[in-house]
């Protein structure tokens, strides 16, 4: 049949169960799975960018555009992480920031200054919570639907470390940061457009003094993603600043 | 980039609503006895192909049994025993399907509009129309409009309603205008408050959601007069024998988990000499068409369920649901076996869409 034809049968495999053999090689590689052509990858892009620029609050959009456009730089940003030591022990361990895996109570008992502490605070001044992060439905590939997933997790720790709140403004901040750190379109894009919904005050302060100092230390970090957060709880925010190659902020 | 390959991990991971297969049971075949498209055809329709895909177990019986097997089961199929059916190309049985359909309209009750709209560029509007024009319902009607949901039938009935009685009002007028002041003022006192004629509307859906978003809806339009709300089963519907003059079920009888128990029940709540409408989504039969239609029901409804209203797989079950819901032959073959007379159907669209009328006599 047409090349476009042999794409629907893919949409019949959500759902089916183990016994049945795969006939194709299209089918669901991890749980949330959902096996997608590339003309429904494109018109997913397209969606997801324009819904996310109509309507900021739609996070879920944020992320499927960051899906759906990641397919070179999530590559990138995992050999990145197999050619670093601690990012190959993350690869394989596979670690999940969620409340059930985080012990509040201990990290709220650390010293201030501490990552553990500072993020707590981070996640109550901000009233979030790392339970919020969209698993990945559209990665084809089960690795890169984890790359994606850690990224999203250490998404909170970024705005602890770069000292920026949830407001449009330390969003765009933190994705100018992300966009230089790890390539991925969804975050340059965001920078790119995400300063549509600031005031001029706020993009004055943006051009000025924030987006470059993102810029310069995005540039100078060694990849965010290689470092195992969640053993160093103990460890102060500042020291982790200068070991990743973080600037302190303006 | 991962596209097409198989996964290194060993087994891929069952999503937790899949129901396994009992291994050595067969499942009673719920496919429909194919129309006998030209084998260049055939081979890429993807109905078959999924289906094929989907009922794997049984395709090779069939392939060694033949032709005859499959026209045997295809007309025990009504009667299939055990209690296992589809859910979109999936196969589970009849309670877990009513209850993933229930969580479906649940989850999309409050984007149901908006989705409809960008679905069919707003032609879904024009289809409910012309299921009006058909019924062409005079005042004093009474509508029972089963898996109503959001109230497009029930306010366009009160609509069309409303305005056949003007007419009629200014009918009476115009025969009036040689009366004197005493029997002006008595004709007035009549008519002030009828301004339906004693027509009546209830709406029952099976899911509270989409009654809650219909209510909001007739509140915020201003309808309120003639209106009622039900909740219930359209498979056992709360009401009594020969009660109503028009029973419709618009998109709602593909959701139906027995279909031929749905059609017993509209049956008996209709009055001898109403008529039972039905608007659904049925086969198209133009290959051109079908092609492209199967292109944009699975390459962009998915997608736009995700980016306007976040749910990807409600989507996807609504257009593998209109593939396994049987063609317009079968469906009136159905609605007399139900005891209907005259029953007939016009295609929309070329068959997108199709409404199927029958009458109690």
């Amino acid at each position: 049949g047409r090349a476009c034809l042999s794409h629907t049968e893919p949409r019949t495999r959500d759902g089916r169960s183990g016994e049945e053999e795969e006939e194709e090689g299209w089918y669901q590689l991890y749980p949330g799975h959902i096996p997608t052509s590339p003309l429904q990858k494109a018109l997913l892009a397209a969606g997801s960018a324009f819904m996310a620029l109509y309507d900021p609050y739609r996070h879920d959009m944020v992320a499927v555009l960051g899906e759906t456009t990641g397919c070179l730089a999530l590559p990138n940003l995992r050999d990145k992480m197999k050619h670093h030591p601690e990012g190959y022990r993350i690869l394989q361990e596979r670690p999940r920031i969620r409340l059930s895996t985080l012990d509040m109570a201990k990290l709220q008992g650390l010293p201030d200054g501490s990552l553990g502490r500072e993020y707590i605070r981070f996640l109550e001044d901000n009233k979030v919570s790392p339970d919020t992060r969209m698993p990945p439905k559209f990665v084809d590939d089960e690795e890169l639907a984890y790359v994606i997933q850690r990224y999203r997790e250490v998404h909170d720790l970024m705005h602890t470390l770069l000292g920026m709140p949830t407001t449009i403004l330390g969003e765009v901040v933190v994705k100018w940061f992300e966009a230089v750190q790890t390539g991925l379109p969804m975050c340059v894009l965001g920078a790119a457009f995400g300063p549509i919904h600031l005031s001029a005050r706020n993009l004055q302060l943006l051009a000025t003094e924030l987006a470059p100092w993102a810029i310069r230390s995005g540039r100078n970090a060694s990849c965010i993603l290689n470092v195992y957060y969640e053993q160093r709880w103990e460890q102060s925010v500042a020291s982790l600043r200068e070991e990743i190659g973080i600037f302190p902020p303006p | 980039m991962g596209r097409g390959t198989r996964a290194r991990s060993p087994a891929p991971a069952r999503p937790a609503w899949a129901v396994p297969v009992p291994a050595g049971r067969l499942p009673p075949p719920r496919g429909r006895p194919w129309p006998r498209l030209p084998p260049v055809l055939r081979r890429s329709c993807p109905y078959k192909m999924a289906a094929a895909a989907g009922l794997c177990p049984y395709r090779a019986l069939l392939a060694r049994r033949g032709g005859a097997l499959r026209a045997l089961c295809g007309s025990v199929r009504g009667l299939a025993a055990g209690p296992e059916t589809h859910f979109g190309f999936q196969t589970v049985t009849e309670a877990e399907r009513r209850e993933k359909i229930y969580h479906v309209f649940e989850n999309v009750a409050k984007k149901y509009d908006v989705m409809n709209d960008s679905m069919t560029l707003g032609i879904h509007r024009l289809w409910k129309d012309i299921l009006l024009h058909k019924m062409n319902p005079s005042p004093g009607t009474l509508l029972l409009d089963v898996a109503g949901g959001t109230g497009d039938i029930a306010f366009r009935f009160i609509n069309y309603v409303r305005s056949a009685r003007e007419r009629q009002l200014q009918q009476k007028l115009k025969h009036h205008q040689n009366l004197s002041w005493q029997e002006i003022s008595e004709s007035y006192q009549e008519d002030k408050f009828k301004s339906l004629g004693d027509s009546q509307v209830v709406v029952c859906d099976i899911n509270k959601e989409m009654l809650k978003v219909g209510k909001e809806k007739a509140q915020h339009l201003g309808y309120s007069e003639g209106l009622s709300w039900v909740l219930g089963d359209a498979e056992e519907l709360p009401f009594d024998d020969d009660k109503f003059d028009v029973y419709t079920i618009a998109f709602g009888i593909r959701n139906v988990t027995r279909i031929d128990l749905a059609l017993q029940e509209a049956y008996r709540v209709l009055k001898p000499g109403g008529r039972f409408l039905c608007l659904e989504f049925s086969h198209v039969s133009n290959p051109l068409l079908s092609r492209l239609y199967d292109l944009y029901s699975f390459q962009v409804i998915p997608v736009l369920g995700e980016v306007i209203a976040g749910d990807w797989k409600s989507y996807q079950y609504l257009v593998e649901s209109i593939r396994r819901f049987p063609p317009q032959e079968e469906l009136k073959a159905m609605i007399e076996d139900a005891g209907f007379f005259k029953v007939d159907y016009q295609n929309l669209n070329s068959g997108i869409v199709a409404i199927h009328s029958g009458f109690k006599l």
